[in-house]
């Protein structure tokens, strides 16, 4: 298959002192050429942390990762030498952070900080630096790209400055942009904006793109292919339209469920969330979400299930997945979607 | 239907620093006389993108911030012409729930104390008496007796808006305030507070204003909602009215960029076209204008007056013409 990053079976603990958060567990999943995948699932799930260890951007003291390989075109980029990862960050793999003001350094002109990474990675001059730069800020359609270059960064709005950033991920022509929560920090219309130059970019660029988000309307709107993460594990994964047409996990289905305006009535009562997220200082046998889950039985707590196919392409790792689906049959949302 | 609360032609502007001794003082107008009641019992939303002046209506609303123009009344009373002592009092009518729920709450203060603190500023009860209703206030919001004792850190973002919430109900006020309540929560936690803020409002017999940026959380909550551009509501009147059928073309550029958890959502391009003007400058006339589709010359001469169209109120020109009933295919579902 024509993968750019393939994830394997990896885990990941921070430690501190005597305490250990087992973050990521066995986490597996490849990038295709060309797609957009995105991940999805609340904060703390291990949505964020996968990213910044596919980046080697973890804190080495703290972070440990204990078992697995994340492989660029044959490369396993785990225990690479930093120097060596250097030139796989930011060249091969570009990154977009949530919030675009304090990702961008306020002291120095966004044309600066988006030749910067093309100085670094191509080796160019400062003057055939500042003209890329000045391309991306055309590519990015940010309007009067020649003097927006002097522009720092408080003088743009949210939108443009995460255009910047944009620009800035994709100054090496990456094959892989991670965009961890790219538009949760954005108002609506610009967010549509910038989902919108995500995917023209995409299809001009011939990239791939891994999206990180919360938002179940993103994921519809931009992803070909999405995974669903709990606790540090991927619990359901497959093509977008499989999986809202044939939830098959207990908690993909507690997420549709707890959306407003599907199906509840206005005011009606919103389907909560029993309980809260399990503690990860050690590790969880069973399946992690079957405390709070309304299909668990006893089985979901004795051992690890197993993410057989559901479908074609469609992994689910919840053997109560018919009931699930079953009881998901006639959510407005999934009916939409058959 | 009783007004319990009513604006009236309400502006609020903030003076700028000069930019140099011989420039002219330049004044960012947040609030553009903005007219309107809210009923007994009454949910009403206010929806709009940063800067469009909601945070700055709510704040006005609670007395925080003191309007440049027109009259902000409770139960028929000007609040503005109270004296001290009897705003004071005035307050305990009206609270306010914020956004971030650790930034709203006092740090070096345990949940207890942050949930007794108003009741102690109006004496309300020996502290005993106090004690009591604090615990009463807690399992009200479904705050375990056990969490009272702890600080914010030692929370999670649920359980601390839930202690903002406690705060905000302690006095029996008649009006509550949510700023973005739910923004900064994550969607299982958002149906929990979204569920707390409707069951105590039926219970406590509240009228609400739920301020938020958010279409589904608005649709799902709100009996009326007024949106707002540049310091202007646009479009007022009943959530299912507004929602189901838009006149004013920011409502409808509004509605249809939220992404949906549906197949229509599918690499459908709904962005508009441009960003919003800086409101230290907003196009004359209509401020909408400048990205709008129908916008005419009528539109850079004349303000337009928000009137009755389509059983709302809609501040556009050309409310008549896009206001066309059989037109199905303008119909936005959120």
């Amino acid at each position: 298959m024509n993968t750019v990053v393939d994830v394997e079976n990896l885990s990941l603990e921070f430690r501190n002192g005597e305490q250990r958060v087992h973050a990521l567990d066995q986490v597996s999943f490849s990038v295709a050429r060309g797609e957009t995948l995105s991940l999805v699932g609340e904060s703390g799930c291990g949505k964020s942390v996968t990213a910044m260890a596919i980046m080697g951007l973890l804190p080495k003291a703290s972070a440990r990762i204990t078992s697995g390989h994340v492989r660029m075109a044959g490369t396993d980029l785990i225990g690479l030498p930093e120097r060596q990862l250097q030139q796989i960050r930011g060249n091969r793999i570009g990154m977009v952070f949530q919030d675009p003001m304090t990702s961008l350094n306020p002291v120095h002109t966004i044309g600066m900080q988006i030749a910067e990474a093309a100085r670094r990675h191509r080796q160019l001059s400062h003057a055939e630096a500042m003209q890329r730069a000045r391309r991306m800020l055309d590519l990015v359609r940010i309007p009067d790209a020649g003097n927006r270059l002097t522009a720092y960064p408080h003088e743009l709005s949210g939108g443009q400055r995460q255009r910047v950033m944009i620009a800035m991920a994709l100054v090496c022509d990456p094959q892989l942009l991670i965009a961890d929560e790219p538009t949760t920090a954005l108002d609506v219309t610009v967010q549509a904006q910038i989902l919108e130059l995500i995917a023209d970019l995409k299809a001009e660029l011939g990239m791939s793109v891994l999206l990180i988000t919360h938002d179940l309307g993103v994921v519809a709107s931009t992803a070909d292919r999405m995974m669903v993460m709990y606790a540090g594990r991927i619990v359901e994964e497959g093509p977008v339209e499989r999986i809202f047409a044939r939830p098959s996990h207990g908690y993909t289905a507690a997420l549709l469920r707890s959306l407003p305006g599907h199906g509840t009535g206005r005011r009606g009562t919103l389907t909560e969330i029993a309980g809260t997220v399990p503690r990860l200082d050690r590790p969880i046998a069973g399946c992690a979400y079957a405390p709070r889950c309304g299909f668990a039985e006893p089985g979901c707590s004795a051992s690890l299930p197993p993410a057989p196919e559901v479908e074609d392409g469609h992994r689910s790792a919840c053997i109560r997945e018919a009931a699930v689906f079953d009881a998901m049959r006639d959510s407005p949302i999934v009916r939409s979607w058959r | 239907m009783s007004a319990l609360l009513s604006l009236s032609h309400v502006g609020k502007d903030y003076p700028l620093t000069k930019r140099g001794p011989f420039q002219p003082r330049r004044t960012l107008r947040a609030v553009d006389d903005v007219s309107l009641e809210v009923a007994k019992g009454e949910t009403l939303g206010l929806v709009g993108e940063s800067g469009c002046g909601k945070s700055s209506l709510a704040r006005l609303i609670m007395q925080l911030e003191a309007p440049s123009r027109g009259s902000v009344s409770l139960d028929g009373a000007d609040l503005a012409k109270l004296g001290k002592s009897a705003l004071k009092r005035a307050r305990r009518d009206f609270q306010i729930i914020f956004q971030d729920p650790y930034a709203s709450l006092n740090p070096r203060m345990k949940a207890r104390a942050i949930i007794a603190e108003a009741l102690h500023n109006y004496r309300l009860g020996t502290p005993a008496e106090i004690a009591a209703r604090v615990e009463e206030l807690a399992q009200q919001v479904g705050l375990g007796a056990h969490l009272l004792d702890r600080f914010p850190h030692e929370l999670s973002g649920g359980q601390c808006q839930r202690i903002g919430i406690a705060r905000a109900i302690a006095l029996k006020p008649r009006l509550i305030v949510a700023d973005e309540a739910v923004s900064a929560l994550d969607v299982s936690i958002q149906a929990q507070i979204l569920n707390l803020i409707i069951r105590l409002q039926s219970e406590l017999g509240l009228t609400l204003i739920f301020v938020s940026h958010d279409m589904s959380v608005i649709a799902h909550v709100a009996d009326r909602v007024a949106v707002m551009y540049l310091g202007r509501i646009v479009e007022l009147g009943d959530t299912e009215t507004v929602f189901s059928r838009a006149i004013h073309p920011y409502t409808r550029t509004l509605l249809a960029a939220v992404p949906t958890p549906t197949p229509a959502a599918r690499g459908k391009r709904s962005a508009p076209a441009g960003e919003m003007p800086s409101p230290l400058s907003p196009p004359s006339g209509c401020h909408f204008r400048t990205r709008c589709a129908h916008a005419t010359a009528l539109c850079a001469d004349e303000v337009p007056a928000l009137r009755e169209v389509g059983g709302r109120a809609v501040a556009c020109h050309h409310a008549e013409a896009l206001y066309q009933p059989k037109d199905a295919s303008e119909v936005v579902h959120v």
